[in-house]
């Protein structure tokens, strides 16, 4: 059985900072990490790979060159390769764009039957990048998965929805998009972090992919950035300080009542 | 330079086939969810700036009050009926959508921000070949272009994007739940609702929906509560916050959290509040012990009314609070819930 997880490099501090002029965010490389939901895919893939047998995962990742360091993390973390998709074709791809080149190298890796990423990623947010992806690759896909049961030829997922969760059956390939409760991530073990500096990771770049540049990074990108800028904050608020008495409680229940919220 | 012109004369052509407004209703068990009265009032208004029609599409096997739909401002209300669209699978719910919009050409399509919707809309981009914007908090309609301008936050909510999808059609966007005031029922309104059912090929899905389970761990979930009481490490720890969970229990409201919260372990992750967790716009918001970074407002600063208790006066939290006490929450908050409890006896 063929895993593939997805794995993107992504800020790792709050601290994001930005160009104030183009209002752009700097990604300096440095301060990274691999999207916290990505952990968890890849924490269920090893997962599966360990209470099976012959299992493959194959960590895959987009980005620049540095995002090779996400993918020698995933193999530090149990994967048993990985392939990096990099080039600068493929800078400022949007989630289309972006899953485009993504289903081309999970098609390169071959006979997948199971793949796993995040649900969404901290910086973009945009939670799309997953279900495009299957959809280039002709598969189906389920979302906000937090459950994985492997069966002969396929698995039941369990997603979670709005007041509860569903259960859904379906046969390989599949992809499947994880939160946060499926499990814990693991850790980087010593053997694997030998394992890592070993294993040659393959650079696939748009010519690697079969991918024309009209499809790759702002040119294939329907959607466009017109303009960014702060979110504004500010209500009339009344302040109190507490003072050891229920004053200031008991203005606030004035309040909520006069504002007929109680 | 002629084939130039030709190709945008061309493009013009093809951009201007497309017309209307449509947002994807949401039902369950046949019952027409709340946030498709949400997504009314947003497409109302998009298509009024557009002097074009509404038209709303519900997919299911049977659907209880359509007429509704009609009286909340649709022009048109589209019921797929088929078997299969009876649970929400992403594969059928894809497809059907699309084949609608190939008949439609709808300019603007508009879904919630829900479970359903972020995972239907980017597959129902994907084969229409066009652009996807999620989790707007504001849509607008550009009047010099008509493109339609959708505005969300953007990394780590620390900034707000506007994005516009100039070449491709339909421009499609999602909103978060509860971002809109349903819209209002009317009775004179008037308009169709067309029943279609396409071809049962159309909608094969090797997906096998097998059941529902209702979460049982959350007493009030809190994207229904009118009330929620949230908090955050000021509550110093899982003893602390049960004092967040026992105001909750009294007024009968949702339990929040931030992500701190949720990461030590305080409460669990269906209760965390903001851009990764849920979005929430209740009547009423207690936020206690929680500093308000950009992160978690994203996912409460609509609420109606907030209360922030904080010790610290600088604190963002208080810049969205209608009400604020600077102090500590372990002398204010069982003040609070004596007085509630005494509301609630004298009631
Ligand atoms: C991409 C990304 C996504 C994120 N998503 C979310 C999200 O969905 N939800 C979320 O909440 N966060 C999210 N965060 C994290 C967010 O940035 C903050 O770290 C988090 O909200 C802070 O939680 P807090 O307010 O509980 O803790 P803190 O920021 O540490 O605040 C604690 C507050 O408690 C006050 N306090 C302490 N003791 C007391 C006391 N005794 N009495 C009164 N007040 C006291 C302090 O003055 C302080 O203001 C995200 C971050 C990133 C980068």
């Amino acid at each position: 059985m063929n895993i593939v997880v997805l794995v993107k490099q992504v800020p790792g501090t709050d601290n994001v900072k930005m160009d104030p002029v183009t209002g752009v965010m700097i990604r300096s490389g440095k301060d990274t990490i691999i999207n916290p939901l990505d952990e968890n895919a890849l924490a269920e893939a090893i997962r599966i790979k360990n209470s099976h047998e012959n299992v493959k995962v194959t960590a895959v990742s987009m980005g620049p060159e540095s995002a090779m360091k996400a993918i020698k993390e995933a193999i530090a973390m149990g994967a048993d390769g990985g392939v990096l998709i990099s080039g600068r074709a493929f800078a400022g791809s949007d989630t289309i764009a972006t899953a485009k080149a993504i289903a081309a190298a999970i098609r390169k890796v071959g006979d997948v039957d199971l793949i796993l990423c995040g649900e969404r990623a901290t910086d973009g947010e945009t939670g799309q990048t997953g279900a495009m992806i299957a959809y280039y690759l002709g598969i189906p896909v389920e979302t906000y998965v937090s459950g994985v049961e492997v069966k002969e030829g396929g698995v039941i997922v369990k997603r979670t929805v709005e007041g509860g969760f569903e259960r859904v059956e379906i046969p390989f390939p599949v992809m499947a998009t994880v939160n946060k409760d499926i499990n814990e991530p693991g850790f980087p073990t010593l053997k694997g972090k030998l394992k890592a500096k070993e294993t040659a990771v393959p650079v696939y770049g748009p010519a690697e992919l079969g991918l024309e540049p009209a499809e790759l990074g702002l040119k294939g990108s329907p959607t466009r950035v017109v303009k960014v800028f702060s979110p504004k904050l500010s209500r009339d608020t009344i302040m109190k300080k507490a003072d050891g008495t229920t004053g200031p409680v008991e203005e606030m229940m004035k309040f909520l009542a006069g504002k007929e919220a109680i | 330079m002629s084939t130039y012109v030709n190709a945008n004369v061309e493009k013009e052509q093809k951009l201007s086939q497309y017309k209307g407004v449509l947002v994807f209703g949401e039902q369950k068990d046949g019952k027409i969810l709340t946030v498709t009265y949400e997504l009314l009032t947003r497409g109302r208004k998009l298509a009024d700036d557009l002097g074009c029609e509404l038209s709303c599409v519900l997919l299911g096997d049977e659907i209880e009050g359509l007429e509704e739909v009609v009286k909340r401002g649709a022009d048109k209300v589209f019921f797929i009926k088929d078997a299969v669209l009876k649970n929400f699978l992403p594969r059928p719910y894809s497809k059907a959508i699309t084949k609608l919009c190939e008949e439609l050409k709808p300019e603007v399509i508009v879904a919630a921000a829900t479970t359903t919707g972020r995972t239907v809309m980017p597959l129902v981009a994907a084969m229409l070949e066009t652009g996807l914007t999620a989790d707007c908090t504001e849509l607008t309609i550009d009047a010099d272009t008509r493109l339609l301008l959708q505005t969300r936050p953007a990394i780590g909510g620390n900034i707000m994007a506007t994005i516009k999808t100039p070449d491709h059609r339909p421009q499609m966007a999602t909103v978060r739940p509860k971002s809109a005031k349903p819209a209002a029922f009317d009775a004179a309104r008037t308009g169709e609702v067309i029943v279609k059912e396409y071809e049962g090929a159309t909608f094969f899905t090797p997906e096998k929906f097998l059941e529902y389970i209702k979460d049982t761990t959350q007493e009030v979930s809190i994207e229904e509560a009118d009330v929620i009481v949230a908090g955050g490490k000021g509550m110093k720890n899982a003893d602390g916050f049960r004092m967040v969970e026992e105001l909750a229990r009294i007024l009968g409201a949702g339990v929040g959290a931030t992500r701190d919260a949720v990461e030590l372990g305080w409460t669990t992750y269906p209760h965390q509040i903001g851009l990764s967790g849920k979005t929430v716009a209740p009547k009423l918001y207690f936020a206690f012990g929680l500093s308000g970074k950009i992160q978690h407002l994203a996912g409460m600063q609509t609420s109606e009314v907030v209360v922030a208790v904080n010790k610290d006066p600088e604190a963002q939290i208080f810049k969205v609070a209608d009400f604020g006490i600077v102090g500590d929450v372990f002398e204010v908050v069982p003040m609070m819930i004596e007085a509630f409890k005494n509301l609630k006896a004298n009631a």
